[in-house]
């Protein structure tokens, strides 16, 4: 029996080409995704290319890095965001020391203690309070501090609403450092004895370190731009005022929209100069985060 | 998973100082205990404080809490308040917000994850990530001078042509400067990107590689991977997404305030209203909270607020969780 030669393929190709249809289907999905991620990008560019234009005049004169607008004339330009500089830096410093132990701790919890119920709870709580409008922890901290304690408007207060809003950042961030620690670390140091507290805080903590220190940076340079706790917590004061727990203290964004009632050019100028002002110093809190990051890793290497 | 099963294992007892060694686990384990209960403790305090506030000027209120229109606290004595309008302005300018946010974030995110190349993706999803540093009232500033009048021709445009829909008809402020819910809404979208985008980027990356090429070897075309496996598998990642979105544009405050112009009639879900949302109503009048019963009004407000956001947020994280599990 003699197979008859064959000069063809049986079967119809396997590859065929891609028909018409499919393909300006995968064209136009293509052009999508491209083009979507394009416009994430023209309001990000156009911002920051109006704010450095229109803020430039104001953060280039002389005194407006060291000057407040004490004495200052509504229609005059000159003094600067000193004092706004000022209560933006202590206010976010002020709420850091506060949130920083809580947030670092909670976050110890969860991550270490994480098969409890009450860690599991505690979790869904992280997620409500970092969806907590900053409106309403300022609501919250004026009728905790301000109606029922009884004490005045004081930066503080502004802080205190701060750490709230930083509390998340700061608890979610450490906790995904800490579970990114290798467990051989953990068991390594549990086979020679080593109480797991002392574990944690020698073995798994130092590892996890940098990430941590970038985490609470970039919660700090988050809360730096709030504007509603200052709206409701403290009075804007045009000189400077180094008391956090008494009086008026200025901060950028209350200067920003303090000076839009400003009908004046000189209003301008500095609404957009405290905008650049508030922009370049949150962009500084980035860089420090990205370089403390760097720093520590070198030095671990 | 071995995560979870070493945690549980405990360090060797060591013969010496066991008993020092446990009571101070001990003490770890409660103080790290008691930092995780505080927020708790602190969400609690939030829900009761507003609360105790807010129930005497509602005791005192001549309108009807959530149907009147009129929010009227100037005088003590015959307080007349209600959040129509504030729930009004702040659903549609939300709603608005996500329609045009969601559909771009999503593809932001799969973008990112399945067509730019590996080594961009990183710096990329960071440049998105950048919109969420810039701060709120600098958002409201770009909005109400830099947005809205070049925003204005298509606000005419859509009031002109599809103006007998109820959402585009002639609204309660006019239509020059531009500061209507519309432009509120197209701010808020761009402030709620980043969320949206790196949540839905998350889930997306975790796309089995398995499914991915399983569809490839079917022949399936770059668009159809992504139709059948990723956005299947991310679908309700994606949902959750836009849910913390949503919570967070419901809670915007300042740039809000900037931009929408306060109006004297009532809005009739007109998209080209002008009026307050809850947040910006707060915040508006912050610098009057001296009485303790109008200052009650606009913290029943925010209570309202309060449980809104604190719902969207609970149903987006039990949508996640169950996503993790399955």
């Amino acid at each position: 029996m003699s197979t008859p030669t064959i000069d063809l393929p049986v079967k119809a190709a396997a590859i065929r080409r891609i028909s018409i249809g499919r393909r300006i289907k995968n064209d136009v999905a293509t052009l999508f995704f491209v083009t979507s991620f394009v416009i994430a990008l023209v309001p990000l560019a156009w911002l920051l290319w109006v704010v450095i234009q229109r803020g430039w005049y104001a953060v280039t004169q002389p005194g407006w890095w060291s000057h407040s607008l004490r004495g200052v004339l509504p229609e005059q330009f000159s003094g600067g965001a000193y004092h706004a500089i000022y209560g933006t830096l202590v206010q976010a410093a002020v709420a850091a020391i506060l949130a920083v132990p809580l947030g670092f701790m909670t976050a110890v919890y969860l991550a270490e203690y994480r098969s409890t119920r009450l860690a599991r709870f505690t979790s869904f709580m992280v997620d409500v309070l970092a969806g907590l409008p900053s409106i309403v922890a300022a609501l919250f901290i004026f009728s905790l501090w301000i109606a029922t304690m009884g004490f005045q408007q004081s930066a503080f207060a502004v802080s205190l609403a701060l750490v709230l809003l930083m509390l998340p950042i700061v608890v979610r961030s450490t906790e995904e450092m800490l579970k990114l620690v290798p467990h051989d670390l953990r068991e390594a140091s549990y086979a020679l004895g080593i109480p797991k507290w002392k574990t944690i805080m020698r073995i798994v903590v130092p590892v996890a370190m940098p990430g941590i220190i970038t985490g609470v940076l970039l919660s700090i340079a988050r809360v730096m731009g709030e504007t509603a706790p200052v709206l409701v917590l403290v009075g804007y004061s045009r000189s400077i005022n180094f008391d956090i727990f008494n009086g008026n203290m200025a901060s950028l964004p209350l200067l920003i929209y303090s000076e839009l009632n400003n009908p004046e050019h000189a209003g301008f100028l500095r609404v957009w100069g405290a905008a650049l002002t508030l922009i370049i110093v949150v962009a500084v809190v980035y860089l420090l985060a990205a370089a403390a990051n760097r720093v520590i890793a070198i030095r671990r290497r | 998973m071995t995560a979870t099963l070493s945690t549980e294992t405990t360090p060797a007892p060591s013969a010496s100082d066991g008993a020092k060694a446990r009571r101070g686990d001990r003490l770890f384990k409660s103080v790290a205990a008691l930092a995780g209960s505080t927020i708790t403790i602190a969400i609690g305090l939030i829900a009761i404080f507003l609360l105790v506030q807010a129930v005497p000027s509602l005791r005192a209120n001549h309108a009807n809490f959530f149907t009147s229109a009129q929010f009227n606290t100037t005088d003590s004595n015959n307080l007349a308040f209600g959040i129509r309008d504030l729930f009004m302005v702040t659903v549609l300018s939300s709603l608005c917000a996500m329609a045009l946010a969601v559909p771009v974030a999503i593809g932001i995110a799969v973008f990112l994850t399945q067509y730019a190349p590996a080594r961009l993706s990183r710096p990329f999803g960071a440049l998105v990530d950048l919109l969420a540093a810039v701060p709120s009232i600098v958002f409201g500033l770009w909005g109400i001078f830099v947005l809205a009048p070049q925003l204005e021709p298509i606000e005419a445009w859509l009031n002109r042509h599809l103006g007998w829909l109820f959402l585009f008809k002639v609204g309660n402020v006019s239509l020059a400067g531009g500061g209507n819910i519309f432009t509120a809404g197209v701010v808020l979208s761009v402030m709620v990107l980043p969320i949206i985008t790196s949540v839905s980027r998350e889930v997306f990356r975790q796309t089995p590689t398995t499914h991915i090429e399983a569809a490839q070897a079917l022949g399936a075309t770059k668009w159809e991977v992504v139709r059948m496996t990723v956005l299947p598998y991310g679908r309700s990642g994606a949902v959750a997404a836009s849910m913390l979105g949503l919570g967070r544009a419901l809670g915007e405050t300042v740039a809000v305030l900037i931009i929408l112009r306060a109006s004297a009639q009532a809005g009739h879900w007109s998209l080209f209203d002008g009026g307050y949302t809850f947040a910006s109503k707060i915040a508006s009048a912050a610098s009057e909270f001296s009485e303790p019963l109008p200052t009650g009004a606009y913290i029943a407000a925010g209570f309202v607020l309060f449980v809104l956001t604190f719902i969207v947020n609970a149903a987006a994280r039990a949508i996640v969780g169950r996503a993790v599990k399955t």
